[in-house]
């Protein structure tokens, strides 16, 4: 086939969209529209590269600051959370070996979370509106610095990705829970107990032989829990968001409410105890989940270790709500008690269960020389690398002494964030994606594994790279959230612009490879209706 | 008192072999994992040595810098320790205000700087001449902020908002407004 033929049809005119089940075209709309907002994360944090080189005339401060609120929202909720709830909607059933509990609710979700998402960047591009993620209050009902009417729309964008993620959650749990037509009556109650553990945590107390048999598979358990810090935290940021409405509308409709009715620390303890859900609990408690099914999928062996890792997946949980006190050590209001139990202790905690995961999943890898080294095995391995890295930055972050010198520089999102979400994260769901990629689209081929290789190194480098200057400029002072006008940090910013350029290529090879392995048409095809049942999560033929 | 500098160098250092270390591992590993081997089974008794090893180094990485960064405890004790010297402070629209036009400080003083903010959430750090950061705090509205510091050696240092309150934010910057003198002369 020549580059047009393939370009039009894909890569051997494999892929025929027309076959997919309506699960599959499902899962494949979220992970192209994922990847289209990733392109937004990676083209805005390209602008705030150079930017933090030497400032562009051409982008006044307030609308840098717009880029910087809507960046790490539309790598979140519009990429993030597309690709992980599109794969966790068809894994799930897929796993349960039955059809998901509502197609339409899943179509929901995707609806929400796309048009949410464009909605807050949308509202941001054009009203400037940043007051940044951590919505700090007061700041939100400041007026003189931000539009009421942008924050308005911001907020509602905000709601509707929060109202998508309340039915992803419905969903999983129905899908876990519920008897399809035709089976015999399935047990809600000790379904519900093994996904989230309970079961897992009364076998600990019995006698080997007495020990009952897990209903869910460990990767199920993973996204059942994960899922439930996703479920707290849409209720935390929907009533936030619905806090700041009313101070909004209230300005809009012409009188303002006093600010100072919220207090400001408990405002932030309450932020970050929903924001930290995300971070410590949701991205942990998922990718270890992902590390398990994927280790699993590419050595087709039990997983090292099981009925720890399930374990170990309950104590994530309950340490994720009780960890959001690091990101208050640098508030000397806040009680000492918190910061240490908290703050410093419980958050020690996520070097244990994280170190598990990665142990454990070495360990299963391992257990299965030799391996070929596919791109889902690459992928898999950036991503352990990339937490190997990223969650010690963070412990040594969380501790009261090196927070007073660490707090707000550009180590915090560097060497922690940056590569956690960047090189652990993203990674791990390339490998999903990777290792998904054929039983989605009905065994479609690649295009390239030379774009697939450059994309993998491109990645690895770029991000790592990325974060480890940005940690150099912390390190020496640079903080985050602001503007050096004199090229304080020159040096470092330029490596690290470089680094960022890295990632781009990345996802530009990526996204190429991808587009020609289904063709125009065939991402096209994704977007129109199946013909086949709702209910039928593969192809007849592909069983 | 140790110098806050010394304690980033340390930690620069730990952490760049400890990322060295780990992707060493991470490249022997997938170098490995492709090839045949005698044994792959992995020994429980390695796993729970992991686990054990992280257990200490997660405690025991606390404990470290509480009895070695001299900040740690004074910060958590700083309501029973008398300061040699109070600057009270306030910030108000993106504006700090000092209580004289420079502070003057004594080497090996206590000093402790309360800064209240009549408005947003404010950041308060010091900063040496070469933008390194010296100490920082947040300045939440409604509350108190103090935070104490011991001043080893003289320094001219530039306080600046070391937390977003806007766009505005950027430019809270006081230069040089900070002089701490050698108490011995």
């Amino acid at each position: 086939m020549n580059f047009k033929d393939t370009f039009l049809n894909g890569e051997q005119g494999l892929f025929k969209p027309a076959g997919l089940t309506p699960i599959q075209k499902l899962v494949l709309r979220f992970v192209v529209v994922g990847l289209i907002y990733y392109g937004f994360a990676v083209i805005e944090g390209m602008i705030m590269r150079i930017y933090q080189i030497e400032p562009i005339s051409a982008i006044p401060d307030y609308q840098y600051f717009a880029i910087l609120t809507a960046h790490p929202l539309v790598g979140i909720f519009g990429s993030t959370y597309s690709i992980v709830f599109g794969a966790f909607l068809f894994l799930v059933p897929f796993l349960m070996k039955k059809p998901l509990w509502s197609y339409k609710l899943g179509n929901w979700t995707f609806l929400l979370i796309a048009i949410g998402t464009f909605t807050f960047w949308f509202a941001g591009f054009l009203s400037h509106y940043a007051p940044l993620y951590t919505l700090y209050w007061p700041l939100p009902a400041d007026f003189a610095q931000f539009s009421p009417l942008g924050g308005t729309f911001f907020v509602l964008g905000i709601a509707l990705v929060m109202l998508g993620t309340v039915f992803f959650v419905i969903n999983i749990f129905k899908t876990i829970t519920y008897t399809p037509e035709g089976w015999e009556k399935q047990p809600v109650g000790a379904l519900l107990g093994s996904a989230l553990g309970l079961s897992g945590l009364k076998n600990l107390f019995r006698k080997k032989e007495n020990r009952k048999e897990h209903l869910v598979s460990l990767p199920v358990a993973a996204i059942a829990r994960g899922t439930v810090d996703t479920a707290l935290n849409a209720s935390i940021i929907l009533f936030t968001g619905v806090l700041i409405l009313i101070y909004l509308i209230g300005h809009l409709l012409g009188f303002d409410l006093k600010s100072t009715a919220i207090d400001a620390l408990l405002y932030k303890n309450w932020f970050w105890w929903g924001l930290d859900l995300i971070a410590d609990g949701l991205v942990l408690i998922f990718v270890a989940g992902t590390w398990y099914l994927l280790a699993t999928l590419i050595t087709g062996k039990n997983l090292f270790m099981q009925n720890i890792a399930r374990a170990a997946l309950l104590v994530e949980l309950v340490v994720s709500w009780t960890v959001w006190s690091h990101h208050l050590l640098s508030d000397q209001a806040q009680p000492g008690i918190l910061k240490v139990l908290s703050g410093e202790m419980v958050t020690a905690f996520e070097l244990i269960t994280q170190g598990l995961a990665f142990f454990i999943t070495l360990a299963t890898l391992w257990s299965a020389r030799p391996l070929k080294m596919s791109n889902e095995l690459k992928f898999l391995l950036g991503g352990l690398l990339g937490f190997g890295l990223a969650v010690p930055a963070g412990i040594m972050q969380a501790d009261i002494g090196l927070n007073r010198i660490l707090h707000n520089t550009q180590w915090v999102v560097g060497p922690h964030v940056h590569v956690a979400i960047l090189v652990g994260l993203t990674m791990t769901l390339y490998s999903a994606i990777y290792i998904l990629f054929p039983i989605v689209t009905n065994g479609a081929k690649l295009y390239s594994q030379k774009l697939a290789n450059l994309h993998f190194w491109a990645h690895l480098i770029g991000g790592i790279g990325m974060g480890a200057f940005m940690g150099m400029a912390g390190l020496k002072g640079m903080l985050r959230r602001s503007i050096y006008f004199n090229g304080e940090f020159n040096i470092y910013m330029v490596l690290a612009g470089l680094c960022g350029a890295l990632l781009l290529i990345a996802f530009l090879s990526f996204f190429i490879n991808i587009v020609m392995s289904v063709g125009l048409k065939g991402v096209i095809g994704i977007f129109t209706p199946s013909k086949i049942d709702s209910k039928e999560l593969l192809p007849a033929e592909t069983k | 008192m140790v110098d806050s500098q010394m304690v980033l160098n340390g930690q620069t250092i730990a952490y760049t072999f400890y990322a060295i270390a780990i992707i060493l591992l991470m490249i022997w590993f997938g170098l490995r994992v492709t090839k045949t081997g005698k044994d792959s089974r992995v020994k429980p008794a390695l796993f729970y040595s992991f686990v054990g090893f992280l257990v200490v180094l997660g405690v025991s990485l606390h404990i470290i810098t509480y009895n070695t960064i001299p900040w740690a405890s004074m910060d958590l004790n700083r309501a029973d320790i008398k300061p040699d010297k109070v600057f009270n402070i306030s910030v108000e629209n993106h504006k700090f205000y000092l209580p004289s036009e420079k502070l003057i400080i004594n080497t090996n003083d206590k000093v402790l700087f309360d800064v209240t903010s009549k408005d947003l959430t404010y950041g308060f750090g010091l900063f040496r001449n070469d933008n390194s950061m010296l100490f920082q705090m947040q300045v939440v509205p409604g509350h108190r902020n103090d935070v104490m510091w011991k001043f080893d050696k003289p320094g001219i240092y530039t306080i600046r908002s070391t937390e977003y309150s806007g766009p505005k934010g950027a430019y809270m910057i006081l230069k040089d407004v900070v002089e701490v003198l050698d108490n011995k002369k």
